[in-house]
């Protein structure tokens, strides 16, 4: 997939937001000192009075954000994953959750992909943590296009919405007209009968690369995008359980807590099947590239392939 | 309100609390007792609010970021109309709307949900700021604790607020001197706060929290003051008007049991004889 399109989905947020801001005078951008990092510069430099850096003081951030939610306006709240669902966590669950105000939260430099800022800034426990909180929607959007969807249909809603967005730059695999982002509905990009591959975020051009391989070898993968974690598609999943029998998941966050925590409670109630949960187990990164990164922990189309064909037995 | 009637309402509202923490059984006496001349002075004599329309979007806005003195907001939102104030021995019981801390979602005339300490000014911060971005005149009124000023966050926010320049916001700080575990000058002290507030581009007005003249000029003053946020350091007693329960730290989240709370409603009931008879 070399010469396909890639943009970092941080770059779709940016965008996104500025687009937004000429349609609606009450969007307002919040950030913590990384505009040029996540982005929301480019709604900076569209509607400079309409972004609010609040320096680098992420809790304070999340707490403004809410106030100005109670007075009616729709704040987006933008910092890295870590230091929005990480730091900002028992401010984000008290302040906005619990009030069920209307706060975005744009992540961005979510998961292993952060590449070389190593460790620190690598938060792969961001969908957990966001999950335990009570009418919090989570959206991972797997490109360009779907970011940008995303982005409007959380500023469409009434509530609290996590966005989760990365730094690298990702294949556009969206770009068709039939092209349809409902929350909460996941989307089978590929059929398949032998095994079903869900995947979120940029997992999903990833697992699409390993469906093609494995076709090659005769199994048959379908491959599903869960873009909304929260509220997840039970039924897409308990049909796909039921249809062809096991689940892989695969996700650029801990094997705890995220996608694959999120599937195997559904499927664990309501159609239990083997699953095998592909993404970081139980350890924190490291610096590298972002794509040897990915390659390391077997999140890679060819990676992907690999686990999917050995725990199948084949 | 003139003052004497003030002193009357606050001394209605200590009264309430006290059966509010009686009733409930847990609770924070010591805090909301110190606070109950702020707000009594704020939702009688400063806000623009109506309990008719709590929601109306040009009010004022309190944000009770101690909120674990909450069976004080409460109070004085009972005696201001915004419910009835049968519900106050409600407070804490399950399915209530008067929750333990308070949330907005529950009860009317509550601006901002709080009670996890230092997260409160934030929000207030940002009201204010929202205010300032569309050029509403709404104030902001947001109430701390000195010991909640430990928290971190209270600073983020009020550098925020400084650098802003939020002059439609005041900061009130409950200064008893007194936290959980002991006296604020054992644990963590905040002090000097007035210098800290100036350090952090604020207004600060150093009054005694329980004389209304004081507080009323103190608010008065931070209507004028242009260009930057007002903090009104609030010098008050924990406990105050129940004679046992003054600068006492066990009864910062005790609540008394029956026979004291007898003894406090009978100190405070004579208390509100004396003031009829001035």
């Amino acid at each position: 997939m070399s010469d396909v399109k890639k943009i970092a989905t941080r770059d779709s947020y940016g965008n996104a937001l500025a687009e937004l801001g000429k349609e609606h005078d009450d969007l307002y951008v919040l950030d913590a000192d990384l505009a040029a990092a996540t982005k929301t510069v480019t709604f900076k430099k569209a509607f400079p009075d309409r972004h609010i850096d609040c320096g680098i003081a992420e809790g304070n951030m999340v707490g403004v954000a809410a106030g100005m939610a109670t007075t009616g306006k729709v704040p987006f709240v933008s910092t890295f994953a870590m230091f929005l669902a990480g730091r900002s966590y028992e401010q984000v669950r008290n302040s906005i959750g619990y009030p069920h105000l209307n706060v975005k939260l744009g992540a961005t430099h979510a998961g292993i992909s952060v590449g070389p800022d190593g460790a620190t800034h690598q938060c792969n426990e961001d969908i957990a943590l966001m999950r335990t909180i009570p009418g919090m929607t989570i959206i991972n959007p797997s490109d360009d296009v779907e970011a940008r969807a995303a982005v409007k249909a959380a500023y469409e809603m009434d509530g609290p919405v996590y966005m989760r967005f990365g730094r690298l730059a990702v294949p556009v695999i969206n770009d068709n007209p039939d092209y349809h982002f409902e929350l909460g509905k996941g989307v089978t990009l590929k059929d398949g009968t032998d095994v079903t591959i869900v995947a979120t975020g940029l997992e999903v051009a990833a697992s699409l690369e390993a469906a093609e391989m494995l076709e090659k070898e005769g199994i048959s993968a379908r491959v599903i995008n869960i873009h909304t974690i929260k509220p997840i598609d039970e039924e897409l999943l308990v049909k796909a359980a039921k249809e062809t029998g096991k689940i892989v998941t695969v996700e650029e966050h801990s094997i705890i807590g995220g996608l694959g925590g999120a599937v195997c409670e559904v499927l664990a109630e309501q159609a239990p099947v083997p699953v095998k949960r592909l993404g970081i187990r139980d350890e924190f990164g490291e610096s590298g590239v972002a794509e040897e990164l990915l390659k390391k922990h077997g999140l890679d189309g060819e990676g992907i392939f690999r686990s999917v064909k050995s725990w199948l037995g084949r | 309100m003139e003052k004497l009637k003030l002193q009357k309402m606050a001394n209605e509202v200590r009264k309430d609390i006290l059966t509010e923490v009686f009733h409930a059984k847990s609770g924070h006496p010591g805090g909301s007792l110190s606070v109950a001349d702020i707000l009594t002075c704020l939702y009688f004599e400063e806000m623009n609010v109506d309990p008719e329309n709590p929601a109306k979007a040009d009010r004022d806005r309190l944000v009770l970021s101690k909120g674990h003195a909450t069976p004080a907001l409460y109070a004085v939102l009972a005696e201001k109309g915004y419910f009835p104030k049968e519900e106050l021995t409600t407070l804490r019981a399950l399915g209530s709307r008067l929750q333990g801390h308070p949330n907005m979602n529950d009860t009317p005339g509550v601006d901002m949900t709080s009670g996890s300490l230092g997260q409160g000014i934030s929000a207030a911060v940002g009201m204010a700021l929202s205010a300032k971005l569309t050029g509403d005149s709404y104030r902001v009124y947001a109430v701390l604790g000195d010991g909640e000023l430990e928290e971190g966050q209270v600073w983020e926010a009020m550098m925020l607020a400084g650098n802003k320049g939020l002059d439609n916001l005041v900061v009130v700080v409950d200064s008893n001197g007194i936290q959980l575990d002991g006296t604020v000058e054992e644990i963590n002290s905040p002090q000097p706060i007035d210098e800290k507030m100036k350090a952090f581009h604020l207004h600060p007005i150093v009054v005694d929290g329980h004389d209304f003249d004081e507080l009323h000029r103190a608010f008065e003053e931070a209507r004028t003051v242009k260009g930057c946020p007002t903090a009104v350091i609030a010098r008050t007693v924990k406990g105050k008007g129940v004679s046992f329960m003054e600068n006492q730290v066990s009864w910062h989240g005790t609540a008394p049991n029956k026979e004291q709370y007898e003894k406090a409603m009978e100190e405070l009931e004579k208390a509100g004889e004396a003031l009829c008879q001035m």
